[in-house]
C-alpha cells in the first residue's frame, strides 16, 4: 500500500518533473510530441476533475441539508440554483443539449441577469472595505509610514483624471513611484519567489519533500 | 550664390541616392547580391531560414516573393513568401540584411507518411514592382532538421543544473551537520497558537487555498503547509475546514489530510465533507467563504496560495468574526491588504520556506540555505551587471539574455 | 474626538455610496488622457494590416465585467474598424457568455460575420496546458468553434496555424492566468502580447512591460477608458471616470481626516 500511496507517485514526479524539465532545452519533434501528449493528458484529468469537483459540492450540500446543520436553508439555495441553471442549460432553449448551443435562452437571460449583476455586486464590495480599511489603518506613524502615505495619495490621485485636472505632474509622479520604488521592491520579492520555487520543484522532483502526499515523512 | 548653387547640387546627390529615388527610376531594380537558406538553428526541424542583404530599391511599393520547389530546376510555382521589401529585417543587422523563417512541409502539405522523409527544398528570390520584375541569380536550398539542444538557451540550461546542484549540496550538507540555523517566522509559531486557540473554544480552523490551479508552485507549497497544519489538527482533533477552488487541488487536499489523519492515528476523524469545493469562481468563491466564516466563526483562518482581489474582502470579513488569521502569499499587489487585517503575514518566499520551518526536516532545511546562497550570486550579478553597465560595458547582459 | 477614529464602518460605506451614485446621477465629463502603456497597445494594433489576426482571451468571468468588457468593447470596436481578423476564446467557464455577447455585438455594429471576419472558438478546460496546445496547432485545440462549426478551413482563420502565426494577442484577465501566456505562450511561440487587467492588478505588469515581455497593458476602468479615448469611441469606461475620480478623492479624505483625528487625540493607537 505505501509502495502504492508513496513510492509509485514519487517515481512518477521524479520521472516527469527530470523530462519536463529538459523537455524545455530539447526543439525535436520528439520532444515537441511528448509535450503535446503530455498537455493532452492534463487537459484531460482536469476535464474530468469537473466532475470530482461537482460532485464534492452537491455531497456536502446534501448532507448539510440531511443532518440539518446550521445555516442547511442555504444549501437548498444552492441546489435550486444549480439546478435551474443546469436544466436551462441542458433545454437549450427547446433545442435540447446535442445540438449548437442557442442564443436568447433561459441560460442566457440567468447568466446577463443574475449572475453578472451578483458578480459585480460582490467585487464592488471591495471599494467599500478598502475605504474602510484605508480610514481605520492608514496611520503616519513613523517615517517610513508617512512615504507611504504620501506615495498612496499621489498614486490615488494619479490612477484618475481628477489628478490631471489638479496638476499634470500627478500622473507623471504616480507613474515614477510605480515603475522605480514600486518595481525595485516588487522585482526583488519575485526573485526570492522564483528561487524559492525552484528549490520546491528540484524538493518535489527528487523526493526531499513529500508533505504534499499527505501525512508526515 | 556659391551656397546656394552647392546646396542645390547636393540635394540632388542626396534624393538621387535614396532608396524611393531608386525604386522609382526608370524600370530598374537593384536586386540583392546574395541569398541564403539554411536550417534553422534550434528548431523541431521544421523550419528553414532565408537570409538577404538588403536592396537599395527597397520600398513600399516594391515587393520580395520567393517561391519554393523540391527539385533544382523547378518548377518554382509555390509562393512560400511575399513581403513588402522594407520590412521584416535581421534583429541587430541595421537594416542590411532581410531574415526570415518559414514552414516549408505546411505549404507543400506534406503527407503524415512521408513526414519521416528529409527533403531538401529549393528557393528563388524575386523582386517585384508595379513596373518590372527582377530574379536573384542564386538558387538557394536547404534541408530542415530537427535539433536535440536548443544552444540559445544554454545560459538558462548552465543555470539551472548549477542551482540544482547547489541545493543538492547544501541538503546533502544538511544531512551531515544539523542544527542549521533558521531565523524565527513569527507567523508560523503562531500557527500552533491559532490551532490551540481553535481547540480551546471548540471551533474549527479554516484552511482557505488560493486561486491558482495545482500547476502553480504556490498551491503546491500551500499543499505542503496543509498538510503539516493537518498533522497537528489530528493530534488536537479540532475539525480543519479546507476549502478549494479547483477539483484538482481539492482531491489532492483530500488525500493530504487524509492521510495527516491516518498517521495520526486517527482516520475515525477524517470528514471527507470537511475538504469541499466552495465554487469554481473567484466571487462565488468569497461569498461561500464569507457565508462559512460569518455562520461557523472559525476560530483560525489560514490564507495560504495565490491570492487576487478576493484577498482584503476574505479577510477583513474574517478579522470581523474576531478569528486569529495568519496569511502566506507570494501575491505582492495582495500584501498590504493582508498585513492590514490579518495577524501574520508570512512573504514572498517565506510560503515556501513555511514547510521547512515546520518541520525542521535538516533535508528540507539544506535548500533553505541554497536559496541564501543562490540570492547572495544573484546580488553580486546585479550590482556588478550595474557597475558595468554604468562603465558602459554591456555585455554581462548576454549571459542573462532569454533563448 | 476619539470616538471618530472608531466610527461605524457603515457610515463609510454609505459615503462611499454617495461618492459613486451621485456623478453618475449628474453626469460631468473628465479629459482621459491616454497612458503610454495603452498607447503601446493601441499603436501595435494599428500598425497591423487588414486580415491580420488578433487573438483576444476573454479570461474574466461576470465579477470583474464592469472593468475588463469595456476593454473588450473598445479592442473589437478598433479590430473590426481594422478589418482585422479577431479570434475570441476563453479559458474561463463564464466568460463565455460575456466574450460571445462582445463579440456579437461589436461585430454585428460593423456588418461582420462569424466565421469569415471573426471566430469565437469558446472555452476550454486546461488553463496553460490549452495554451501550450494553441502553440502546437490550433486545429487540435479547437477542432470546432462556440457554434460547433470545424474550425479547419474557416476563413477567419486563414493562414493560421498555431500561436505562432497571430499577429498580436490580447489577454483580458482578472487572475494570474496572463503569467501562463507569458510564460507558454509568448515565451515559448514568440508572439507580441499585451494584457487588459483589473486595477488592483495593475502593479503586477510593469515588471514584464520593462522586459518586452508585454507589449503593454491596459489597467482598470482607467485603462478602458483611456483605450475609448484612442479609438473615439467614449462609452461605459470613459462614463465611469467621473464617479472613479470622486471616490479616489474621498478615500484620500478619509486618509488625510483619519491622521488629522490621529495626531488630534495625541497618536493613541
Amino acid at each position: 500500500m505505501n509502495f502504492l500511496k508513496r513510492t509509485v507517485p514519487m517515481i512518477i514526479a521524479f520521472v516527469m518533473g527530470v523530462l519536463m524539465a529538459f523537455q524545455y532545452y530539447v526543439p525535436h519533434e520528439a520532444s515537441q510530441n511528448l509535450l503535446k501528449v503530455v498537455t493532452r493528458w492534463g487537459m484531460i484529468i482536469s476535464g474530468f476533475a469537473m466532475f470530482i469537483g461537482a460532485y464534492s459540492l452537491f455531497h456536502m450540500h446534501w448532507n448539510r441539508i440531511k443532518h440539518k446543520v446550521s445555516g442547511w436553508g442555504y444549501s437548498i439555495f444552492m441546489f435550486f440554483g444549480a439546478g435551474i441553471a443546469i436544466i436551462s442549460g441542458l433545454y437549450n432553449g427547446g433545442e435540447l443539449f446535442w445540438n449548437d448551443k442557442q442564443s436568447g435562452t433561459m441560460f442566457d437571460w440567468i447568466f446577463d441577469y443574475v449572475q453578472v449583476p451578483a458578480g459585480a455586486t460582490i467585487f464592488s464590495i471591495l471599494a467599500f472595505f478598502m475605504a474602510s480599511a484605508a480610514y481605520r489603518t492608514f496611520r503616519a506613524r513613523n517615517k517610513e509610514a508617512t512615504i507611504l502615505l504620501i506615495s498612496a495619495i499621489i498614486v490615488m490621485l494619479g490612477r484618475v483624471p481628477v489628478g490631471t485636472m489638479i496638476s499634470q505632474y500627478i500622473p507623471i509622479a504616480a507613474d515614477w513611484i510605480m515603475t522605480v520604488p514600486n518595481l525595485a521592491a516588487k522585482r526583488a520579492i519575485l526573485i526570492g519567489v522564483s528561487i524559492g520555487v525552484i528549490a520546491t520543484s528540484i524538493k518535489i522532483i527528487f523526493g526531499i519533500e513529500k508533505a504534499y502526499l499527505g501525512g508526515g515523512d | 550664390m556659391h551656397k546656394t548653387l552647392s546646396t542645390f547640387i547636393l540635394s540632388i546627390l542626396i534624393l538621387s541616392y535614396t532608396p524611393t529615388a531608386f525604386a522609382v527610376e526608370g524600370n530598374r531594380l537593384f536586386v540583392p547580391k546574395d541569398f541564403q537558406a539554411f536550417d534553422t538553428p534550434n528548431d523541431s526541424g521544421k523550419s528553414i531560414t532565408l537570409r538577404w542583404p538588403s536592396s537599395p530599391s527597397e520600398s513600399d511599393d516594391v515587393e520580395y516573393v520567393v517561391y519554393m520547389s523540391t527539385t533544382i530546376k523547378g518548377p518554382f510555382e509555390t509562393e512560400a513568401l511575399r513581403i513588402r521589401s522594407n520590412t521584416r529585417y535581421e534583429e541587430g543587422s541595421n537594416y542590411s540584411y532581410h531574415l526570415i523563417d518559414i514552414e516549408p512541409d505546411k505549404l507543400f502539405n506534406k503527407k503524415s507518411s512521408d513526414k519521416d522523409v528529409k527533403t531538401t527544398y529549393f528557393f528563388k528570390l524575386v523582386m517585384m514592382s508595379n513596373l518590372t520584375t527582377r530574379t536573384v541569380k542564386k538558387i538557394a536550398s536547404a534541408t530542415p532538421e530537427g535539433n536535440w539542444f536548443n544552444w540559445s538557451r544554454s545560459n538558462n540550461f548552465i543555470i539551472m543544473i548549477i542551482f540544482s546542484v547547489l541545493i543538492l549540496c547544501c541538503i546533502n550538507h544538511a544531512k551531515r551537520v544539523p542544527g542549521l540555523f533558521i531565523r524565527k517566522i513569527k507567523g508560523l509559531d503562531a500557527i500552533d497558537d491559532a490551532l490551540g486557540r481553535a481547540t480551546e473554544m471548540g471551533k474549527p480552523a479554516l484552511f482557505v487555498h488560493g486561486l491558482n490551479d495545482m500547476d502553480s508552485i504556490s498551491t503546491i507549497a500551500a499543499i505542503n503547509i496543509l498538510g503539516r497544519i493537518a498533522l497537528r489538527v489530528a493530534e488536537y482533533d479540532t475539525p480543519l475546514k479546507v476549502s478549494n477552488i479547483y477539483p484538482i487541488v481539492l482531491t489532492v487536499s483530500q488525500e493530504v489530510v487524509k492521510e495527516a489523519y491516518l498517521e495520526a492515528g486517527r482516520p475515525d476523524a477524517y470528514v471527507e465533507d470537511n475538504v469541499f469545493l466552495a465554487a469554481s469562481e473567484q466571487f462565488p468563491y468569497v461569498v461561500a467563504l464569507s457565508g462559512i466564516m460569518t455562520r461557523e466563526k472559525p476560530a483560525a483562518n489560514f490564507f495560504v496560495g495565490y491570492f487576487y482581489a478576493e484577498s482584503l474582502i476574505l479577510s477583513e470579513t474574517g478579522a470581523a468574526t474576531g478569528a486569529i488569521q495568519i496569511a502566506a502569499t507570494d501575491a505582492f499587489t495582495q500584501l498590504p491588504f493582508f498585513i492590514t487585517t490579518c495577524d501574520y503575514t508570512l512573504m514572498g518566499e517565506e510560503l515556501y520556506a513555511a514547510s521547512a520551518y515546520l518541520s525542521r526536516e535538516p533535508l528540507l532545511l539544506g535548500s533553505l540555505r541554497a536559496q541564501d546562497i543562490a540570492k547572495e550570486i544573484i546580488i553580486s550579478v546585479i550590482v556588478f551587471g550595474a557597475l558595468l553597465a554604468t562603465c558602459g560595458i554591456d555585455w554581462i547582459s548576454f549571459i542573462f539574455k532569454p533563448g | 474626538m476619539e470616538k471618530l477614529l472608531k466610527i461605524d464602518r457603515r457610515i463609510l460605506f454609505v459615503l462611499v455610496a454617495l461618492a459613486v451614485t451621485i456623478p453618475l446621477l449628474f453626469r460631468f465629463k473628465m479629459p482621459v488622457p491616454p497612458t503610454r502603456h495603452v498607447k503601446s497597445m493601441y499603436n501595435k494594433i494599428d500598425s497591423l494590416s487588414e486580415d491580420s489576426h488578433v487573438l483576444i482571451s476573454f479570461d474574466y468571468d461576470p465579477s470583474s465585467k464592469e472593468e475588463l468588457q469595456p476593454m473588450a468593447h473598445a479592442l473589437l470596436h478598433h479590430c473590426f474598424k481594422k478589418n482585422i481578423k479577431v479570434i475570441g476564446m476563453t479559458l474561463y467557464p463564464a466568460g463565455t457568455g460575456l466574450a460571445e455577447k462582445a463579440i456579437k455585438e461589436i461585430g454585428k455594429e460593423y456588418g461582420k460575420k462569424s466565421g469569415k471576419d471573426y471566430v469565437f472558438l469558446g472555452f476550454k478546460a486546461g488553463s496553460s496546458l490549452v495554451i501550450m496546445n494553441m502553440g502546437e496547432d490550433i486545429y487540435t485545440a479547437f477542432q470546432e468553434d462556440f457554434y460547433g462549426k470545424k474550425t479547419v478551413g474557416m476563413q477567419a482563420l486563414k493562414g493560421v496555424r498555431s500561436l505562432r502565426d497571430i499577429d498580436y494577442a490580447v489577454n483580458l484577465t482578472a487572475s494570474g492566468i496572463y503569467e501562463a501566456w507569458i510564460v507558454y505562450g509568448k515565451e515559448k511561440y514568440n508572439f507580441d502580447l499585451g494584457v487588459g487587467c483589473t486595477a488592483v492588478m495593475g502593479p503586477e505588469m510593469y515588471p514584464f512591460i520593462q522586459s518586452s515581455q508585454l507589449t503593454g497593458f491596459m489597467g482598470g476602468l482607467k485603462g478602458a477608458a483611456e483605450y475609448e479615448t484612442l479609438v473615439g469611441h467614449k462609452d461605459r469606461a470613459s462614463a465611469g471616470m467621473a464617479p472613479q475620480s470622486v471616490v479616489h478623492v474621498l478615500v484620500v479624505c478619509f486618509i488625510l481626516f483619519g491622521n488629522f483625528i490621529y495626531f488630534a487625540s495625541g497618536r493613541k493607537k
